[in-house]
């Protein structure tokens, strides 16, 4: 079986509301795939349009290289993480993964392991609705793992986490990935995936705006960007400004100087007698990569879905 | 990479069964809802069973009422009339013409405390010819009549009737009737004029003696008026009749043994002092007889029945409802319902998966509740000094598991409206308000008889009908209405309809479930 998912030209309307207007991508095997886009971008429609849940007018999405319905026992095939709080209070936390095992004929040993995978197996007789958000997150990721799939998606993952349980996901999926699974994560918040995804599709308005690897991208926002760290930055941005350069200033101290090579800076700054303990090619951030990727697409921020 | 799960496990459908089961009994407030309607099937019954006492009083005494009489099939029988009679060894047969036929009636008294009997028969009064195992109450029997209203019949043990040529007689027209024996076969014959004879029908009476009585008789049962209560409901009462033929002509043929015809008031009400109350009589002179009796010859439909100790059924029912309902909804209310179709994204087989097993909970738990319920509530009343008409285990087990299934059938109904509405409130009392409600209201003192008849015949609260023990006779003129415990539809046709209802609810909550997304 193909840890994938092929996701090709969803189009969906709720009324009057474009909610998906094309939108394709592949999640490829062996990687993080962060899903991103903000608010109401259609990444939780893709998702639940993916596992069989809402119906699109258009296109198609393959799990594997089959439609979710087709799947007879789909949790062996795709584990997902929608809502951390579907849960029935009353029933406790092993209860809860027991009679999802049964459906896909798995027995309560896998449920064990799984419980014991997430960290769960002191709690696991407890109910679960007296879990704590982080708990809940856990217990959905261990339904996820339940088929031990080859392919997993979660949405927002990281939402409600306390940082010790952050810092835990993010090595989960890490590993999840290194064993050649698929995994999707979707997130609004870019920084969440710093340092998880490997690939991103970002999307905005129901359709892809950018589909590209981390590492690439984070480069190309880089590119001939330097930071200077500096007591006097006024006197640095009129040594700077007049041959081209472009200076923002993004703390008291800190400036990100563009349009320069970084030994030109040097230079210019020594002619000009400008102070300064810092000057350094510029590392960006997956959130400055985003913000330049959708920049041209600041609209997306006013509409509503 | 490599999958190690284990693929080898049950097989589709027993899947998602064990999976809605392992739901339901890991939710510890639905298993204790259920088995608490259980038991309040039980202790509802049970304690308006201990409740209820009767006795019969004996002049200053109370005592214990006797034994209804039970015919050949086993049901409790009415087997009062005035017999004229000889014994018969062997093969033989008995003819006579009937000349007349008489009666009065004892109608409600116009001026209190005076008798008000007026001339006339009731539709059901019978007077003709009898071969009858013995003169014991409730033994086997085959008899040609006339009656009342009904024209000529052929009647024997109790509940079979057959009819004859319509009309009564008078001086002018007698009716000739003949019944013969041969084995166990008696067949039974009509004439207008003693010379052409009709067959009218043929009853087999197995295991009848070589020796039987034979003879004239004469019955007529209580004159039955309904009267609409004026809050509905209705009171029925039975009033005092008689009736006397007048037979002509009678021939007996076959090995009668003593010359003389011997009378008996067979099952006579005798009052305290021994003395008969209503009696009969009969009187002869030059080969013609008058028979005069009371009574009746019918299968008898007063007195309490099996299926009245389930009077907490719908109590329970309200309660099944409830977690039935729930079963379906709470998975709405938490979003858990999404989780469920991850998992099973045949939704048709997932509701019908949920549906079965709610099914079968139901049915265990009412089963178990309507069982300890029929056998102890009855043993309870009976201990009470409680008549209870007997019927058949055959019946008594249609009781017992038409119940369980009912309320089965209703859970399954509950939980497809439950699905559609997706909200709890709206989908119990829908519920309640098509099964319970109607149920309720037909079968108390609220609607008049014509009202509770349909109600139980367009709601799902037909399906009650399936605890009736005791049919309708058609030839046995009684109050048969919802209140007095008889439905308009039979058993199983009356379970049908909650059946149907039940079908297309979870038809319309599949159609739903595809169409919509989750």
């Amino acid at each position: 079986m193909q840890a994938t998912i092929e996701v090709t030209g969803l189009r969906k309307r709720f009324g009057p509301t474009v909610a998906l207007d094309g939108m394709s991508f592949t999640v490829k095997p062996g990687q993080v795939t962060g899903f991103v886009g903000p608010n109401g971008a259609g990444k939780s429609t893709t998702m639940r349009v993916i596992l069989g849940l809402d119906a699109v007018e258009k296109g198609s999405a393959l799990i594997g290289g089959r439609p979710y319905r087709s799947l007879r026992t789909p949790l062996r095939h795709i584990g997902a993480l929608l809502d951390a709080a579907a849960l029935q209070p009353s029933r406790s936390a092993r209860n809860h993964l027991l009679w999802l095992a049964h459906s896909q004929g798995l027995g309560a040993g896998r449920v064990d392991e799984v419980l014991e995978q997430v960290g769960l197996t002191s709690v696991a007789r407890r109910k679960a609705g007296g879990f704590s958000l982080g708990m809940r997150q856990r217990l959905g990721i261990a339904a996820a793992l339940l088929g031990d799939p080859p392919v997993l998606m979660l949405d927002e993952p990281v939402n409600g986490l306390d940082p010790e349980g952050i810092v835990w996901i993010r090595g989960f999926l890490r590993s999840l990935a290194a064993e050649g699974r698929a995994v999707l994560v979707s997130s609004h918040l870019m920084s969440e995936l710093q340092d998880t995804a490997d690939h991103l599709v970002v999307v905005g308005r129901g359709r892809v705006v950018a589909d590209t690897g981390v590492a690439g991208l984070i480069a190309d926002t880089s590119k001939g960007r330097v930071t200077l760290r500096t007591t006097a930055p006024e006197h640095a941005m009129s040594a700077l400004a007049p041959v081209g350069a472009t200076v923002t200033v993004i703390e008291h101290d800190t400036l990100i100087v563009s349009g320069l090579p970084a030994e030109r800076v040097v230079a210019l700054l020594n002619a000009d007698a400008v102070p300064f303990s810092e000057v350094a090619a510029h590392r960006a951030t997956l959130e400055e990569a985003y913000l330049d990727l959708t920049r041209d697409a600041v609209e997306f921020r006013g509409a509503t879905r | 990479m490599t999958v190690t799960v284990n693929r080898s496990g049950p097989g589709g459908p027993a899947r998602l069964l064990r999976a809605e089961w392992t739901k339901f009994r890991t939710v510890r407030g639905w298993v204790i809802a259920m088995t608490a309607g259980a038991l309040v099937i039980v202790l509802l019954g049970l304690s308006s069973a201990s409740g209820s006492h009767a006795s019969c009083d004996n002049g200053p005494t109370e005592a214990v009422c006797p034994a209804a009489p039970v015919g050949p099939g086993g049901e409790a029988v009415e087997d009062k009339f005035y017999f004229v009679h000889r014994t018969l060894a062997g093969n033989g047969s008995i003819t006579a013409q009937v000349t007349s036929m008489t009666g009065q009636i004892r109608k409600p008294d116009v001026t209190p405390g005076v008798r008000n009997v007026v001339p006339g028969l009731v539709p059901w009064a019978k007077a003709g010819v009898m071969v009858k195992q013995s003169t014991r109450q409730g033994s086997a029997y085959a008899a040609m009549m006339i009656t009342g209203a009904h024209g000529v019949r052929m009647q024997h043990d109790f509940t079979h009737d057959v009819a004859g040529r319509p009309g009564g007689v008078s001086k002018d027209s007698p009716r000739w009737l003949r019944l013969t024996r041969s084995g166990d076969t008696l067949t039974g014959y009509e004439s207008t004029d003693g010379t052409d004879w009709a067959e009218v029908g043929t009853a087999r009476l197995s295991g009848l003696p070589a020796t039987v009585e034979i003879g004239l008789f004469a019955a007529s049962p209580g004159d039955l008026t309904v009267t609409q209560g004026d809050l509905g409901g209705s009171i029925s009462a039975a009033r005092f009749t008689e009736t006397t033929a007048v037979f002509d002509r009678v021939d007996l043929e076959g090995e009668t043994s003593g010359d003389a015809w011997r009378n008996d008031d067979i099952g006579v009400t005798k009052a305290p002092d021994g003395s008969s109350h209503h009696p009969g009589r009969a009187g002869e002179s030059g080969g013609t007889f008058s028979v005069t009796g009371v009574g009746d010859i019918a299968p008898s439909i007063e007195g309490q029945t099996v299926e009245r100790t389930l009077t907490g059924v719908p109590a329970g029912l309200i309660v099944v409802i409830v977690v039935a309902v729930m079963f379906v909804t709470a998975e709405y209310r938490r979003g858990l319902i999404r989780t469920t179709l991850l998992a099973v994204p045949r939704r048709g087989r997932m509701l019908a998966a949920k549906a079965f097993t709610i099914a079968t909970v139901t049915f265990v738990a009412g089963l178990a509740a309507s069982a300890i319920t029929l056998t102890f509530g009855t043993r309870l009343l009976r201990a009470n000094g409680n008549l209870i008409l007997p019927v058949s285990w055959l019946t008594e087990v249609r009781v017992v598991v038409g119940t369980a299934a009912l309320l089965a059938v209703a859970a399954v109904l509950a939980l497809a409206l439950g699905a559609l509405f997706r909200r709890s409130v709206g989908a119990v009392i829908t519920a309640v308000v098509l099964i319970v409600v109607p149920h309720v209201l037909a079968t108390t003192s609220v609607l008049p008889d014509t009202a509770a008849r349909w109600l139980l015949r367009v709601t799902p609260a037909a399906g009650f009908a399936i605890q009736q023990s005791i049919p309708e006779y058609a030839h046995v003129l009684g109050h048969y209405a919802p209140i007095a415990g008889f439905y308009p539809l039979a058993p199983w046709a009356g379970f049908a309809v909650p059946a149907g209802y039940a079908a297309l609810a979870l038809g319309l909550a599949v159609v739903r479930l595809r169409r919509r997304d989750a």
